[in-house]
């Protein structure tokens, strides 16, 4: 018994090389970059490691490398206006997102059976669905000549200029993640017992009371599971606040795109990048934990 | 939990549901417009689907995105397997934690992040950017989300099946491809279908490791979607979805035929 247990390990030999090689070790080259310096060159950055030189030619790279970048992003206030906005947007967009979501889930975990499978299905569909396509749906409704101005027309109000703007950001922040917060929230409100509620009835809870003291301290593993899914990949999202948002709004994810294809900036973007990665390894740690302790209570 | 609705719950459906599926039914709805304007119904036409076969930039795309999605949900889904049997099967190994984290942090990782840093292994390897270095990144990044999804179904597969056939004189590797591969066969599929659409769906990660002569679909679409809205892409756009929505929903009803048999 003990020995098949650990030749399973190697199941894992595959991936963990597959993982390492394109998942870890090119952090090490994102946080490697964001020292260096930018230069005129293909690909665009100085110092590099010349392999011919030897220990000498790693000892004059490690020289030259310095924290320049990072004085460089502190002292720009784009840089500073683009972090916090970002965290504004994840943050307000994870509480917009919960208002919204929990009566949602909670009103399918109350459905039927045969309803709620079919509910569950349509709340999965949109995850299937091209994220761009969703957000590019959204630009034919919000923009000044679009479907939304065309029906306020219809009942005589004035055209509202929303395309471009912050609101166009939280509503398509909220709209592309919706599912990603309901699917968590429903998971937990389904399973939980009939029985506990009823129990809380006849010992004299109202229906709200039972839902606040009962329902909904149990179902909190939900409510951290969908606010991390939506607030760690929101801080970075780039599509949204570029298509929605114009210009002249600044989110980190857009900010490394814009160094890294527009400005060819490559020692800023990692940079930046680290700095992202910096903000979320906490918010990332405890997803991961999170979810490891639910699969290990599945087992 | 108690079943009958109150206002308040049917309310909650209608506005969640409306709210997430009115965007896309207009999108379908406005492909079929004769009219280039978005606005102005100007009657039903399947022009724009004409227009988009003769478009070869975007048949083109069309077709790379399509072997990108076919390799890549394949490796994503090989590795994706062995990594959901390492998770719940092998206990503690050497390493366990540092494997579980990096199986879980690219499904929350910012996409930016992930495109940047694989851009960079590929240059600092010194491999030209193209078709092959847009599959291994959307492989990286699927398989986790494949192993994810195997992962639930095999800690619900009871073990002791196997563990029969073993002491039935059965070797270990046999057991696993005529018991329990069979058995969790639907979650494989669904994996592989995952990772398909997620490849096919992705626009940032492409974006940073594609180089000329791989322009996927998501690409194309993002840089005429930033001159203004189309119909073309209305129309490209509801082809899309009615693929993806047509495989859930058969995959969904198949699922619900087979638990009735059951």
């Amino acid at each position: 018994m003990k020995a098949r247990r650990d030749r399973t390990g190697l199941a894992a030999l595959a991936p963990f090389l597959w993982l390492g090689l394109f998942f870890l070790f090119p952090f090490l080259l994102v946080a490697k970059l964001s020292l260096s310096d930018t230069a005129l060159a293909i690909p665009p950055y100085t110092p590099r490691i010349y392999w011919s030189a030897g220990l000498a030619g790693l000892k004059t790279f490690f020289a030259a490398l310095d924290f320049e970048t990072y004085a460089r992003l502190t002292s720009d206030r784009l840089y500073i206006v683009a972090y916090l906005s970002s965290l504004k947007f994840a943050a307000i967009s994870t509480g917009i997102l919960l208002i919204l979501g929990y009566p949602l889930a909670y009103a399918m975990a109350r459905c039927a059976p045969a309803v709620r499978q079919a509910l569950l299905m349509a709340m999965i569909l949109p995850f299937w669905t091209s994220f761009l396509i969703r957000v590019y749906a959204l630009i034919g409704i919000l923009k000044p000549e679009g479907l939304l101005n065309t029906a306020l027309r219809l009942v005589g109000l004035g055209p509202v200029n929303i395309l471009n703007t912050e609101t166009a950001i939280y509503i398509g922040l909220v709209y592309a993640y919706l599912p990603f917060m309901v699917l968590p929230l429903y998971a937990v409100l389904e399973r939980q017992q009939h029985d506990l509620l009823e129990a809380a009835a006849d010992l004299g809870c109202t229906p709200f009371e039972a839902f606040w003291r009962v329902t909904f301290p149990l179902s909190l593993p939900g409510v951290a599971a969908g606010a991390l899914l939506c607030f760690i990949p929101m801080v970075g999202e780039f599509v949204i606040p570029d298509l929605l948002g114009g210009s002249s709004t600044l989110m980190l994810g857009k900010t490394i795109w814009t160094e890294f294809f527009a400005n060819r900036d490559w020692p800023a973007a990692s940079a930046v990048a680290i700095v992202l990665l910096f903000t979320l390894v906490v918010p990332i740690v405890l997803y991961q934990r999170q979810q490891a302790k639910l699969m290990e209570a599945g087992r | 939990m108690k079943r009958g609705l109150t206002t308040f719950n049917i309310a909650s459906l209608v506005i969640g549901f409306g709210f997430l599926y009115l965007p896309i039914v207009l999108l379908v709805i406005y492909s079929f417009n004769a009219s280039r304007l978005v606005t102005v119904w100007g009657g039903f036409s399947t022009k724009w689907y004409a227009s988009l076969f003769r478009n070869e930039q975007l048949l083109d795309a069309i077709w790379v995105t399509f072997r990108i999605g076919l390799i890549s949900a394949t490796i994503a889904t090989v590795l994706g397997t062995f990594a959901a049997v390492a998770l719940v099967r092998a206990g503690r190994f050497k390493g366990r934690t540092l494997f579980s984290g990096m199986i879980f942090a690219p499904l929350v990782m910012p996409e930016v992040i992930l495109g940047l840093s694989l851009l960079l292994l590929f240059v600092s390897l010194g491999l030209p950017r193209g078709f092959w270095t847009v599959t291994v990144s959307h492989a990286t990044v699927t398989m986790c989300y494949a192993a994810v999804v195997i992962q639930a179904r095999l800690s619900a597969f009871d073990r002791q099946l196997e563990e029969a056939a073993q002491d039935l004189g059965c070797p270990p590797i046999k057991a696993f491809f005529a018991i329990t591969l069979p058995n969790i066969a639907p979650a494989v599929a669904a994996a592989w279908m995952l990772a398909f659409t997620l490849s096919l769906d992705d626009l940032v990660i492409a974006s940073f490791t594609s180089g000329p002569g791989s322009t996927t679909l998501p690409m194309r679409i993002y840089s005429q979607v930033r001159l203004g809205v189309s119909p073309e892409i209305n129309a490209v756009s509801t082809l899309l979805i009615g693929l993806v929505a047509t495989g859930v929903i058969a995959v969904y009803l198949f699922q619900m035929r087979k638990r009735r048999e059951a």
